[in-house]
């Protein structure tokens, strides 16, 4: 079950609907009654063409594209089908094409999805809907990822017949403030209606004018301002919807895609990145069942701009009397190896980000170990609480505070107000900051100045950094490999997508040389190489390996939930 | 009432839905609908049980009169009242909005009460208890007579809670529509009754008799449906069912418009008149002495029917054989089958005639540009197939038609019939082919002209 409820499944049935025989091009195959046909069919490595159809909405059957042939049981004088040889039943083909998508298996069902008249309809409905389309591939950002042109050219003509005047409709019209329609190139499947009205619970987009003048507008005085509106330009088939955020960015085809999640919140929706020559273009939700389905709000989805900020922390540098100079790597790991050994462990704190992931806190873990002894270091987390939406969203923001509580690190700031106190109180002269800033955290950023050690590790300027002894700059969630835990219990990867810029680097390689200059243990030297040494120590991941999480991700096991 | 040519009756009709609206001195007032028996009818199917209702209708042959001839008995069959928890609700279709076709208006506007009366008897038949009549948006002061009348009648007790007494319980309400043809299909007119844009629904699986109105059971009727229901509790199933010939009881109302030279609305038994008879006799002929050369049967979205065809009939003989007989355009007995055999359909009724002076092409862009207009858009082949037809034929009735421009409209139409959600991709698309092909000479020689103005601008 996916953290959002959708309106429809309508490819997963039930899970106790009893199997069924079909007659698939030729072939009875076997599915669950009541799958739709369109599905049947995607089950088989048969694509049956469509456009308004969409698994998560309700059945429109406006585009006629999915027309195909039905046959039904051919019945005896005594109403009961007339069985072949080998006890399927006769079948009796349809005059008429019948829409795939609000038609559902029941046994005996016949589905061509390849003949005269399915071929028929298919390059009939395409020449209609290219008749009043502007064509305008070439400056359309949809090119590349359009349904039109992909079922053009699989199953057009290849020629158009069209010599009128085409139908003039409103363009860039600004229905949000994150998303802009053409009118002109929408065909008017209504996927946005549909999307708008039955997930995001803002029904405000409509259709108005009449016939071939038919256009998707926007209800008169309001704006389309639903946290969810981006997902529209993700289910819309052609370019009508574009997202102010990418339009005009990048061609799709020139992105490489890597499947990550996001780190907005503690939902960890499924995204895959799309990025080119070292720079993030967008992210877009990409499917797990389990998590976000097809899914993702705006504020993930935009997030992922300030990892190109001007504000980016490029350079690894110690602060001296005139401020921060720059070292090299190797320089600056020892010095700050040396300074946090020469401390007292209980006079030493480790401020912890939750948004790190597994294995970067598995490193920190063992870092606090390996100085602590027989003491105990202070480690914390610190929470970032919003406003849960019933959708996805959730009220925690960071995205592993669950791996964090997992390994040890830190619970929701429990420790916070020890820290600040410790602090105020002078026991504390050392002060190591990963990907937070200790100002904003509510430590007295005044005091912080009498700290004998400061070690700041993040990526954007903030104002720890200004007053860190040693400045060490790790990467964004694009620009590393990892896993984390999200509020599903549920273990899932992070890809790199893109190489950490400037002389910043992976937090594990960071946190790596620091342990390795400490005298620790090797412990590898990725993200993926951390995982089977961090799944072997912690008994919440034991069983779990890297190449096992998979692009989905895998539930923790139901004992340390 | 035999079918007698006296001074009274030059037309030889049978009226029996239209009896009373043109007697001088009738009014749409209940008084006078009542000194002339009105609403006798419904006391007496008050007394009946509902399924005897339902079955004497099924007795009667009525087919519906909106333009599908279904057999009404058979549509309310669909409803299965021992498992239904659900509000029945009965709808009338006073949509009329087919090119030519003008009947429903003079008994909403002349006889009202008799729809009512039907209305109710249908509704108690079908165990509804809430019954609206959906009329056209441009009847305006049809609304308002039905609304009157529809007052009267509560206040006689004929609507409302325990009518006359028989603790059945019915209230009707009049909805004007905003001026739709597709209102009149009969999903969009639920969805509009809902306060939607009036889309078709998909059937399967938004049958009305089982998922209509609110998703309940509803029966849609016909206005002349609903009355005829009124006379067949009068006289009986298996007497109304005698009216006409078989499998096409009852009386009809054609209309006629055109090139006639006296156009207007006709009551007879099914089969009862043929379409030359009708022409010739009834309507005064052709106007100005001019030759016949098209007419449309059913509506404009039938096909139309070339003078001079010879149609190659089969029905069942007297005997119970099936015989295959020819027959002209004229010798077209006026009833369902056989105009369906003759590869068109009676559909509502409404006959427009062509003269030899009308030009086919502008004729077609004519039915064109009102189905351009009045496509919903909703699915995609009729939303740009209408319009695209509508200005191929815009482009050759403005003299720059091309000779592959009939082709093209034949293809067109092929690829919208049959692949809409509702019929209006048929009722779009039929009129262009049969035009087309009937008359492919007139669409070529558009073409023609253009060609040889070519030349000629080359030469010169």
């Amino acid at each position: 079950m996916a953290l959002i409820k959708n309106p429809f499944d309508h490819d997963l049935p039930p899970g106790d609907a009893r199997l069924v025989h079909v007659h698939l091009d030729g072939e009875w195959v076997e599915v669950p009654a009541g799958l739709n046909v369109i599905e049947v069919a995607h089950r088989f490595g048969k694509q049956i063409p469509h456009y308004c159809y969409h698994p998560k909405l309700s059945i429109s059957g406006n585009c006629r594209m999915c027309l195909f042939e039905m046959g039904m049981p051919r019945l005896g004088p005594d109403r009961k089908p007339i069985l072949d040889g080998d006890g399927h039943p006769e079948l009796q083909w349809m005059p008429r094409p019948q829409i795939a998508c609000a038609t559902t298996a029941f046994p005996g069902l016949g589905i061509r999805t390849t003949s005269t008249l399915v071929e028929s309809c298919q390059k009939g409905v395409m020449e209609f809907l290219l008749a009043n389309h502007p064509l305008d591939c070439p400056i359309c950002d949809q090119a590349g990822e359009c349904k039109l042109q992909e079922f053009a050219f699989d199953y057009g003509k290849g020629r158009s017949r069209f010599v009128e005047d085409k139908v003039r409709k409103p363009k860039r019209v600004d229905i949000g403030p994150r998303i802009l329609l053409d009118d002109e190139r929408c065909i008017l499947c209504t996927r946005c209606i549909r999307f708008a009205r039955e997930l995001a619970g803002d029904d405000c987009l409509g259709i108005t004018e009449r016939g071939g003048y038919n256009r998707i507008a926007i209800h008169p005085e309001k704006r389309f301002t639903s946290d969810y509106s981006l997902n529209t330009a993700d289910i819309c088939p052609v370019g009508a919807l574009t997202t102010k955020d990418f339009r005009f960015r990048m061609r799709v085809w020139f992105l490489k895609e890597t499947k990550s999640i996001c780190v907005d919140c503690a939902t960890g929706c499924n995204v895959t990145i799309g990025s080119r020559e070292g720079t993030v273009h967008r992210l877009t939700p990409r499917v797990n069942e389990a998590v976000n389905s097809h899914w993702m709000c705006d504020q993930g989805r935009l997030g992922f701009h300030p990892i190109h900020s001007k504000h980016r922390v490029l350079e690894p540098a110690r602060r001296e009397e005139n401020g921060l100079f720059p070292g090299e790597w190797s320089l600056l790991l020892g010095q700050v190896a040396e300074a946090l050994r020469k401390l007292e462990p209980s006079s030493l704190a480790f401020l912890v980000s939750a948004r790190l992931t597994n294995e970067e806190l598995f490193l920190v873990r063992s870092l606090r170990d390996l100085l602590a002894g027989e003491s105990a270091i202070l480690t914390e987390v610190v929470p970032r609480k919003g406003q849960a939406d019933g959708l996805l969203r959730s009220d925690d923001l960071n995205p592993n505070s669950r791996g964090a509580r997992i390994l040890g690190i830190g619970a929701d700031g429990e420790k916070l107000s020890v820290l600040r106190q410790r602090i105020e109180e002078g026991q504390l002269s050392g002060l190591f900051c990963l990907h937070e800033d200790a100002v904003a955290a509510g430590l007295p950023g005044e005091l912080l100045g009498s700290l004998s050690v400061l070690v700041w590790q993040g990526i954007l300027i903030d104002q720890t950094y200004e007053r860190a002894h040693w400045v060490l700059p790790g990467a964004s969630f694009a620009e590393k490999s990892g896993s984390m835990v999200n509020r599903a219990d549920r273990v899932q990867r992070l890809e790199r997508a893109i190489p950490a810029p400037g002389r910043s680097r992976e937090d594990v390689w960071i946190l790596r040389g620091l342990l390795l200059a400490l005298g620790g243990e090797e412990p590898g030297q990725s993200g993926p190489e951390v995982f089977p040494k961090m799944a072997a120590t912690i008994p919440a991941f034991h069983g779990l390996t890297w190449a096992g999480l998979g692009d989905q991700g895998q539930p923790l096991p139901v004992e340390v939930r | 009432m035999a079918q007698d040519g006296t001074v009274q009756n030059p037309t030889r009709e049978h009226r029996i839905i239209l009896r009373y609206a043109d007697l001088p001195g009738y009014t749409p007032d209940i008084d006078c609908y009542l000194q002339h028996g009105g609403y006798e009818q419904l006391r007496k199917a008050l007394s009946m049980e509902p399924a005897a209702i339902v079955a004497e209708v099924k007795a009667s042959g009525l087919r519906g009169r909106g333009g599908a001839g279904f057999p009404t008995g058979t549509k309310w069959g669909f409803i299965d009242h021992a498992k239904n928890r659900k509000p029945v609700y009965l709808l009338c279709n006073a949509d009329e909005s087919e090119p030519g076709t003008f009947k429903d208006r003079q008994i909403i506007y002349k006889d009202p009460h008799q729809l009512i009366e039907g209305m109710i008897i249908s509704s108690f038949a079908n165990h509804a208890h809430l019954a609206y009549i959906y009329i056209r948006g441009e009847m305006a002061r049809g609304a308002k007579i039905l609304e009157r009348a529809l007052a009267e009648a509560r206040a006689k007790n004929f609507l409302g809670t325990n009518i006359l007494g028989s603790g059945y319980d019915l209230d009707i309400f009049v909805f004007r529509g905003a001026g739709a043809y597709i209102c009149g299909e009969e999903t969009g007119l639920i969805e509009s009754l809902e306060g939607k844009r009036a889309y078709p629904r998909i059937k399967p699986p938004y049958f009305p008799a089982a998922l209509g109105l609110y998703l309940c059971p509803t029966i849609v009727n016909n206005v002349e449906t609903l009355c005829n229901v009124k006379h067949i509790v009068e006289m009986g199933g298996a007497a109304y069912a005698r009216i006409g010939s078989t499998n096409n009881t009852g009386t009809r109302i054609w209309c006629v418009s055109g090139d006639v030279c006296r156009p207007g609305y006709f009551e007879y038994d099914g089969g009862a008149i043929t379409m030359g008879e009708l022409l010739y006799d009834v309507c005064g002929g052709i106007r100005n002495g001019n030759r016949l050369k098209a007419l449309i049967p059913g509506g404009s979205s039938a096909k139309v029917l070339r003078a001079g065809e010879i149609y190659h009939i089969r029905r069942k003989n007297a005997a119970g054989a099936m015989e295959e007989i020819e027959m002209r355009l004229e010798d077209l007995p006026l009833d369902f089958d056989t105009i369906a055999a003759s590869g068109s359909m009676s559909g509502s009724g409404g006959i427009i005639v062509m003269d030899h002076t009308r030009d086919m092409v502008e004729c077609l862009d004519n039915l064109s540009a009102f189905y351009a207009h009045e496509s919903c858009g909703q699915c995609t082949p009729c939303r740009e197939g209408a319009l695209w037809m509508r200005k191929v034929l815009d482009r050759m009735t403005g003299g720059k038609g091309r000779p592959e421009d009939p082709q093209l409209l034949l293809d067109l139409a092929g690829q919208i019939g049959g692949r809409t959600i509702c019929a209006f991709g048929e009722a779009c698309s039929w009129p262009v082919e049969s035009f087309v092909a009937k008359f492919r000479e007139e669409f070529e020689s558009k073409a023609v002209a253009e060609e040889e103005k070519d030349r000629l601008q080359v030469t010169h």
